[in-house]
């Protein structure tokens, strides 16, 4: 039978995310997708889901929700002390909800962007062969109050009490890993050099299309011809500001790309508060 | 002397394989033929082949280890056999209403150039313009051939919100924003044609390769074609070539 969970309050930044759309870059559709796609994925894993069922991308502040019907769910990513009926609740660990009950979260631990599977996936609209929400392409971009979300009611079923899966390395790691990007050549010797010994941090101005570095680095590279970019992608301004372009990201870009982050690069950088540090570390191709 | 095409590694998962760097439909259509061989080639594995004016861009959704392998040897294989592919491409004839209610800066690009209104919106109302590729937004074609009388930079201060419609100039490119976005461009009519349509079979109608001509409409026209739009009762008009 189908059942809700009932956004009360929508906290700072959500949305219904599974791996992306497939198949529209070529006519300028982002893929969007889980910004930490090794998270969303251990979450449906804990429940036997599919790896890319949709999922909720919770940011920083999380949301207050209501369920209308039993529910088995999983919380991964970030630690924002999640709470259900105001009992504490672990990361990683299966978690019964029973109808009526209520989600909502507290203090940030670690990590930024946190994930709420539900038992089947959230049921919400696909389009274009996709349920994740981007702005411009699905009716909604982010959780607003009073929305309800459809899911699948699971039977009560026993769950295990201890989480078998302790926090994700990444989600603390401060080493963001990237190989050189089709214009990484252009850059002089001090540049590269710089890329690699510096500490970043992303900066406010972030966010799913793309997360600026707060640090400027002096340049002197001439626009491209618009070229293909990717998530991943790290664009360099000639006004200095690196901006790594995230799944939200337009397909297109005029900027030279200095690097191109890893999946795992992504899934560390998508964790990172604003003023976080972080480095890069170079990969070779083999 | 470099030498083209580069073929490049980007990431795990991608490689991207550059032309000369120019915007020319001989570059393009080189860069359209690949795309076109390398999909059929590609066609059972989960791969998005993208393009811009002198690039392309293959995307393996689920990295795979010896994609660049598979990639040179394909190319090889393309270069080689001298394989020519047919593009099929098609002319689409797009509505613009040129009208003061929409072209915002149509008087200010009179002014600069010493155009008459009606000259500008004749020159660029009068040639086809190629279809190089669609992004920064979905379905916004980057669009070749604009009468180099009418290149004029674009404004200094980008307005928050271009109208859904909004056919505009900048540089020297003109086009359609597909929707409400921020936009620097000197906006000069609006069309009421969807270029970005979830409801219809084939959400994008237009492709790299295509081209596309504007023909002038008055208010009431571009009221009445709306209607038809929203209603998935208007089909663009459009030929072989």
């Amino acid at each position: 039978m189908m059942a809700q969970v009932e956004i009360l309050q929508p906290g700072l930044y959500s949305s219904i995310q599974d791996f992306g759309r497939y198949g529209y870059r070529e006519f300028g559709v982002p893929t969007s997708g889980a910004m930490d796609r090794q998270a969303a994925k251990l979450a449906n894993l804990l429940l036997k889901n599919e790896p890319d069922a949709s999922v909720m991308e919770i940011t920083l502040q999380g949301p207050k929700m209501a369920f209308s019907g039993t529910a088995q769910i999983v919380i991964t990513g970030a630690q924002l002390s999640p709470e259900l009926d105001g009992g504490e609740l672990q990361n990683n660990q299966v978690v019964q909800v029973m109808a009526g009950q209520v989600l909502s979260f507290r203090r940030r631990k670690c990590g930024y962007r946190a994930y709420l599977a539900i038992k089947g996936g959230f049921q919400t609209e696909a389009v274009l062969g996709s349920r994740s929400w981007c702005d411009g392409v699905t009716p909604h971009s982010r959780l607003e109050k009073g929305v309800k979300l459809p899911f699948l009611e699971s039977k009560r079923a026993s769950v295990s009490k201890y989480s078998s899966v302790k926090v994700d390395e990444h989600i603390t790691s401060e080493v963001v890993e990237a190989f050189r990007g089709p214009e990484f050549d252009l850059l002089q010797p001090s540049e590269k050099e710089a890329l690699q010994k510096w500490h970043f941090s992303a900066a406010k101005e972030s966010n799913r299309m793309g997360i600026q570095f707060q640090e400027k680095m002096e340049n002197n590279l001439k626009p491209i011809l618009t070229g293909p970019v990717l998530p991943g992608t790290v664009q360099l301004t000639p006004s200095g500001t690196l901006i790594a372009l995230m799944r939200d990201g337009q397909t297109t870009g005029g900027y030279p790309r200095i690097l191109q982050l890893t999946e795992t690069g992504i899934n560390t950088l998508v964790q990172k508060m604003p003023g976080e540090k972080l480095r890069i570390k170079l990969l070779d191709y083999s | 002397m470099e030498v083209f095409p580069k073929i490049k590694r980007m990431g795990e998962g991608a490689i991207l394989v550059e032309f000369e760097p120019e915007i020319t439909p001989e570059i393009l259509a080189k860069v359209l033929k690949l795309k076109k061989f390398l999909q059929k080639k590609l066609a059972k594995q989960k791969v998005e082949v993208t393009n811009t004016y002198n690039s392309l861009l293959i995307y393996y959704v689920s990295s795979i280890e010896n994609a660049y392998n598979e990639i040179h040897g394909l190319f090889e294989e393309f270069s080689g056999a001298n394989i020519e592919e047919i593009i099929e491409s098609k002319l689409f004839h797009i509505p613009v209403c040129y009208s003061d209610v929409f072209a915002l800066d149509l008087d200010e690009i009179s002014r600069v150039k010493k155009l008459a209104k009606e000259e500008i919106i004749r020159l660029h109302s009068s040639v086809d313009y190629l279809v190089y590729f669609t992004g920064f937004l979905p379905g916004f074609l980057y669009l070749g051939g604009l009468p180099q009388v009418l290149h004029f930079s674009r404004r200094d201060h980008p307005r928050p919100q271009v109208q859904k419609g909004a056919v505009g100039i900048g540089e020297k490119q003109t086009g359609i924003y597909p929707q409400t976005s921020p936009g620097g461009w000197n906006i000069i009519g609006n069309s009421p044609v969807k270029l970005f349509d979830l409801a219809a079979d084939k959400p994008c109608p237009i492709s790299a390769g295509d081209r596309l001509r504007f023909y002038q409409v008055d208010l009431e026209e571009h009221q009445r074609i709306s209607e038809l739009v929203e209603r998935g009762e208007f089909r663009i008009k459009s030929e072989k070539l």
